[in-house]
């Protein structure tokens, strides 16, 4: 008989668990998925773009009801989980079933932070997180004054959106620069004159004081005085694991649900991956982490012992605002590093790698970020680049004709 | 299109580079240009060219050229006047100073690149009607030893042979002569003689040059020792009985007086070997080779002419022909290859200071018979300043006012750094020319005169073997260009001479030169095209190449002379010369131990100002440099490729050092091309000593002692632009054409972060792409405007300094593509490159064009195999929508 296998979440690192361990151990477990969104799962990397109006909701489904029911997994979407008792292996949902488990996996996700400041409550302030909060913010109507706080990837996201929805966006940040965890100065700068093109107002060192409305918010003050008139305000200043769940049922949770290598939380058979995880101190916001861990989890739960996860390269490889940027490892370049910089403006592209000791440390690209994951190979070997540094910012085409 | 009918028929024309004076066939395009080709039926290339002439057609932009009269402001700029305005200026300048301190008080300088109309008229209205000999030519820097030596053994400054000698010698000695390279169609000339006849072929040169390398014996003469060589050789031929005794007795005199005279500098082989450098068998089998072949030529160049022992060099070379009577006769004789087109026209004018004109000298009976001819009121009496002590002259306030017409006096003179400043305090200093600046106009010109140029020009040009060629124009001339000529007719008029300069066109000029010639000859001077004195405007401008003397209108042409005397001297006969022992005049010393000597490169002429304009030729020799041998290279701690400053008592240069071992120990030697338009410190002519011949006035250019020192410059590179890029002080510079605009290739010591700091201000109103590593001491910009790619710079360290080649390619194309441009600051192609397309898959870098060749091929169908195939959408998955929609339009399009 099947054991018992219950996914709590529906989002993205769910369903690449599903497609994984589909692969490997498909009857081994009775699989059921917990979602608290009425929805299949869907690729929430596309939020912005169906705020954008770019792609109908009904298309960023990241697979169909039947490919869920083809590997016999009971879906249980717009079903709340309340509760585990790991006691009794149960998890309890919100209209009182109980699921049992042998094994469970929390892919809880995220919520978006908050500011604690005045006014967070109004009408109008909203986050910007799943389809319903793009339904809301897509109700705002063309030429309505929408102001993002945040200039972070989801920020910039939401404002590209509401943008090619036609409202009047502005971007509070509270940096000097625009993702700032991302890119460097340069790229960050380029990255703003791009929003700006798109016909985003960008106020930077923006530190917001409140949310300024008597019944509905209407505008955005800052510390330093400025006042920005909002019709609609999205926050999205950042995200905090999901762990609610965990820590009601006595598992570690720090900033996220603490995880091993081996995915597991400090109670046997329950693990967690995605960003509700915290790996190695770690709380990753990206997919591709995540992608990592549902791979490496369905290896584990489908036998294979050796599978392990030993944290993700932090690699940016996105798209904003229609650039594409990619940065991983030290791009801003530790003192003692070396730095060799490509640009060129009229191609809309900059490159940057940062070298130490010969061998490559960083990398940040904006624009052609074609050899992005190629760069992130050779921070990942560690292998000397001195031969080919002359070549290597021109990308791997050139050097492998080169060495050819 | 026109169909090829329509189009004009090609014009005969004659090349404006060197001597040789080849025939041109130039067939306009209709907007300014024209392709060029050697006339087949020109006797002296029968259609081939060298590398400069097949260029000539790259040469005819307008850019740079100087179109108006112009006339220097109080604030030391060029403002553009009206040519009245400028004659009147000229005029009223010359005639003041005339009028204070007397007619010597004016000169002229001219130049082998005029036409022989243009030296005519200036000739005239300076020794006839102003009153000065001052008029002297670039000509004193090229052949005047020539010119002496000539007439101090011929009576006449006659060029004996025919380059027919050339074709039927059976020994072809070439002296001073790089001709492989500076008169290369002559050179093959004789190669194909070699070939075909099996003509041997002596080399005699203190270089290795290309010249030497189909040589049958190589000679590396000390500098400045070929005397001492052909004084050993003309005792040899007398110990041997090679001597022409009836020929000597016939028509000669003083042979026992030079004979004597050579015994005491070369009594025989040994000695001869020891004096020249030589090795004695070296020295003995020219000297064997020379006395038992009869038909034998000594051609002679600047190595010979440039040199304060010039005539008695040339002399001791007529010497040997005349005691051997090998002289006038087919296949033989000595022959000056003259290096400039119209050298030898100047010479039949008499545009030189110590000439008269047509071929007379300064005696009472020709003064009185030209100013009978002339019907002048002021005929100049004696000899003018020889171009080096004319500027001397104007250096201590002598001259007050000076003509300069096309030539470049501030860059060729020796010293030209204290002709330049001589020049700057001149009250009246005229400059008529094709370019708007050059070193001579930047010396301080007040007046600016546009001539018109190569291609423009009408008239006619003699070569080195008396040939007298038509250059005619087949381009309009442009702005408001005008011939030499005509300027200084003009300014005849209005010193008051109307009357005598009343040209209605250059036949009216030709004409009445062929008359001076001609007038009271009777067969007494060499020089008479008497014959053409009457030709008609329509004769005049179909006159097929023709070769002098033409004493009447049927006279044949193609003639040799004195292969039975008949000299031009009082008695008729030649006069052996008894030279002085040689020795360069200024010896090398402890500071200054070497020899530095000076010359031409393949495809450069004079300072540039025309093969300047050529991609193709600036691509041989795009650097001014230094030739070392190896082990001085050692000795002195230079490095191949690395830069050393040359410095000698009157200068000095910084130069790329590339070592030679063809180069003889202890000489340097620098190409005389490079200016201060085009190289940041590469004038050589501020490094020549200044002395001269004591009979011709000719600079010894190519032995002034030397010191060479190691230069290191941290970093090297190179820029393009397409007009003039403004490189700060002070980088090393070496500028060159490259299709498409202007190179420089440079070293400095700036680090990248400086240069980083100028880009703006080189590539104004550019964007800028860039590429910096600093650590390895690399920074390259490309500069664009409108996607066009404007200019670029690239500074990487010295040991491995840029290469431009693939940078060039791409700067020469009228637009370039994307993955050219992302690839171009690599400095290396990006052949072969695949433009993989806008990236639709960030995750894992795929591009459209991928995915489209992915679906054309088959390798994919839809989203799900694209993933397959190429991973595209697999991860973050945020391309799929896009990915669907390519698959939906996958009609190919172009991106």
């Amino acid at each position: 008989m099947s054991e018992p296998l219950v996914v709590i979440g529906n989002g993205m690192a769910a369903a690449r668990f599903v497609e994984e361990l589909g692969k490997r151990a498909l009857g081994r477990y009775a699989v059921a998925v917990v979602g608290e969104e009425p929805h299949l799962a869907y690729n929430r990397v596309l939020l912005s773009s169906v705020l954008a109006r770019e792609v109908p909701a009904s298309d960023i489904q990241l697979k169909p009801a039947r490919w869920w029911r083809d590997r016999g997994v009971t879906l249980l979407y717009g079903k709340k989980a309340v509760a585990i008792d790991p006691a009794i292996r149960r998890v309890k949902l919100a209209n009182g079933a109980t699921l049992p488990y042998s094994k469970l996996v929390l892919a809880t996700g995220s919520n978006p932070i908050l500011l604690n400041v005045p006014g967070m409550n109004l009408p109008g302030v909203l986050t910007f997180r799943d389809l319903a909060d793009v339904a809301a913010i897509a109700a705002v109507g063309q030429g309505k004054k929408a102001v993002v706080i945040g200039g972070g990837l989801l920020g910039l996201e939401a404002a590209y959106g509401l943008a090619k929805a036609g409202a009047k966006v502005s971007v509070v940040h509270l940096m000097d620069r625009l993702m700032e965890r991302q890119l460097d100065l340069r790229a960050a700068a380029l990255l703003k004159r791009a929003v700006e093109a798109k016909g985003v107002t960008v106020h930077l060192n923006g530190d917001t004081a409140g949310i300024f409305g008597s019944k509905h918010a209407e505008a955005v003050v800052l510390k330093d005085g400025r006042r920005i008139e909002a019709d609609i305000v999205v926050v999205a200043v950042g995200i905090r694991a999901n762990a609610a769940l965990a820590h009601g049922a006595g598992l570690v949770v720090d900033r996220g649900i603490v995880v091993d290598d081996h995915l597991q939380t400090s109670l046997a058979d329950i693990h967690a991956i995605g960003e509700c995880a915290e790996h190695r101190r770690i709380c990753y916001g990206l997919v591709e982490p995540a992608y990592e861990q549902a791979r490496v989890l369905a290896r584990r739960l489908s036998g294979d012992d050796k599978a392990a996860y030993t944290g993700s390269v932090l690699a940016t490889n996105l798209k904003v605002s229609g650039v594409n940027v990619f940065s991983a490892g030290d791009f801003l370049g530790a003192p003692g590093t070396e730095q060799v910089v490509l640009s060129d403006p009229g191609l809309d592209s900059y490159k940057k790698l940062v070298i130490a000791d010969g061998r490559l440390v960083g990398v940040v690209l904006y624009g052609d970020t074609a050899d992005g994951l190629w760069y992130l190979d050779l921070i990942q070997s560690n292998a000397s680049i001195d031969k080919i540094r002359d070549e290597l910012v021109f990308g791997r085409a050139l050097v492998e004709r080169i060495a050819a | 299109m026109n169909a090829p009918s329509h189009h004009p028929a090609a014009v005969r024309t004659t090349c404006p580079y060197c001597g040789v004076g080849c025939g041109v066939l130039a067939k306009p395009d209709g907007r300014g240009g024209a392709t060029v080709s050697g006339d087949p039926a020109h006797p002296a290339n029968f259609g081939r060219l060298c590398s400069k002439g097949s260029a000539l057609g790259e040469t005819l932009s307008l850019e740079g050229r100087l179109l108006h009269p112009m006339v220097r402001m109080p604030d030391n700029g060029l403002a553009r006047i009206s040519w009245d305005n400028a004659l009147d200026k000229v005029a009223n300048g010359f005639r003041s100073i005339i009028d204070q301190h007397g007619p010597d008080s004016v000169a002229f300088y001219l130049s082998g690149q005029l036409l022989t109309e243009d030296y005519y008229v200036a000739n005239k209205l300076m020794k006839g009607f102003v009153g000065t000999a001052n008029v002297d030519t670039n000509s004193r820097l090229c052949m005047a030893s020539s010119v002496a030596g000539h007439r101090r053994a011929f009576g006449a400054d006659t060029v004996p042979g025919t380059y027919e000698d050339l074709d039927e010698a059976d020994l072809l000695v070439l002296v001073g002569s790089n001709a492989a390279w500076c008169h290369p169609v002559l050179y093959q000339r004789m190669i194909a003689n070699k070939r075909e006849r099996g003509a041997k072929i002596v080399v005699i040169d203190p270089r290795r040059t290309m010249t030497a390398e189909d040589a049958d014996l190589f000679l590396p003469v000390a500098p400045g020792t070929d005397t001492a060589l052909f004084a050993g050789l003309l005792v040899h031929l007398a110990d041997t009985y090679a001597l022409d005794y009836g020929y000597i007795d016939s028509y000669t005199t003083d042979f026992e007086n030079a004979l004597a005279r050579a015994r005491s500098i070369a009594p025989d082989i040994t000695t001869t070997a020891t004096a020249t450098g030589l090795a004695p068998q070296d020295v003995a089998r020219f000297f064997q080779l020379f006395a038992r072949t009869e038909k034998t030529v000594t051609a002679f160049s600047q190595g010979v002419n440039q040199s304060a022992q010039g005539t008695d060099k040339v002399d001791a070379i007529i010497n040997c022909h005349l005691a051997t009577g090998r002289i006038g006769k087919p296949g033989t004789g000595p022959f000056s290859l003259t290096g400039q087109p119209n050298a030898m026209g100047g010479r039949e004018v008499g545009g030189l200071a110590n000439q008269l004109a047509a071929h007379m000298g300064f005696t009472p009976a020709d003064i009185d018979r030209v100013g009978r001819f002339w019907q002048a009121p002021a005929m100049s009496q004696t000899e003018g300043h020889k171009a080096v002590a004319m500027f001397d002259a104007i250096a201590h306030g002598e001259i007050k006012a000076l003509w300069v017409m096309a030539t470049n006096p501030a860059v060729s003179l020796p010293r030209a750094g204290f002709v330049r400043d001589a020049l700057s305090k001149l009250e009246l200093f005229v400059v008529s020319e094709n370019v708007l600046s050059n070193d001579t106009v930047q010396a301080g010109a007040h007046i600016l005169l546009p001539a018109a140029a190569w291609g423009e020009k009408d008239g006619t040009v003699t070569n080195s073997e008396r040939r007298i060629s038509r250059q005619r124009p087949f381009l309009t001339l442009p702005g408001e260009a005008k011939p030499d000529w005509w300027m200084v007719a003009e300014v005849a008029k209005r010193l008051g001479f109307g009357e005598a300069f009343a040209y209605r066109g250059v036949a009216d000029v030709f004409r009445e030169h062929a008359a001076l010639s001609a007038f009271e000859n009777n067969g007494t001077r060499d020089f008479d095209i008497g014959g053409l004195a009457n030709v008609s405007g329509p004769e005049f401008n179909a006159l097929e190449p023709i070769m002098w003397p033409v004493r009447t209108e049927d006279s044949s042409t193609d003639t040799r002379f004195f292969a039975k005397g008949g000299f031009f001297t009082s008695d008729r006969k030649a006069r052996f010369i008894a030279p002085e022992k040689p020795a360069p005049r200024m010896a090398v010393t402890t500071n200054f131990p070497f020899r530095l000597n000076t010359g031409r490169v393949r495809d450069q002429w004079h300072t540039m100002t025309r093969t300047g304009l050529s991609p193709r030729l600036g691509s041989h020799s795009p650097e001014p440099f230094v030739e070392v041998h190896p082990d001085d290279l050692t000795k002195a701690n230079l490095t191949n490729g690395g830069f050393a400053r040359i410095t000698t008592p009157y200068g000095s240069c910084l130069l790329k050092v590339t070592a030679s071992a063809g180069q003889r120990p202890g000489s340097l030697f620098v190409p005389i091309h490079w200016s201060a338009e085009t190289a940041s410190s590469a004038r050589v002519g501020e490094l020549v000593n200044p002395h001269t011949d004591p009979f011709s006035g000719q600079p010894e250019v190519k032995a002034t002692p030397a010191a060479i020192v190691a230069v290191d410059f941290a970093y090297r590179g190179f820029a393009l632009g397409r007009t003039a890029i403004p490189l700060p002080q002070p980088t090393w510079w070496a500028r060159v054409t490259v299709t498409g605009g202007t190179g420089y290739l440079l070293a400095t010591n700036d680090a990248p972060e400086r240069w980083q700091e100028r880009a703006r201000a080189l590539f104004p109103d550019c964007e800028l792409a860039e590429y910096i590593d600093g650590p390895r001491g690399l920074y390259r910009i490309a500069a664009f405007r409108e996607g066009r790619l404007e200019g670029c710079l690239f500074v990487g360290p010295a040991a491995h300094a840029p290469q431009w080649d693939s940078v060039k390619a791409l700067f020469e194309m009228e637009a370039i593509e994307d993955m050219q441009r992302r690839m171009l600051l690599s400095g290396k192609p990006a052949d072969g490159i695949a433009e993989i397309g806008p990236v639709i898959c960030a995750c894992f870098g795929v591009g459209l064009n991928t995915i489209r060749e992915a679906l054309a091929s088959g390798a994919a169908t839809n989203v799900e195999t694209i993933g397959q195939a190429l991973r595209a959408g697999t991860n973050c998955g945020s391309c799929l929508p896009e990915l669907k929609r390519i698959v939906h339009d996958r009609v190919p399009q172009p991106v």
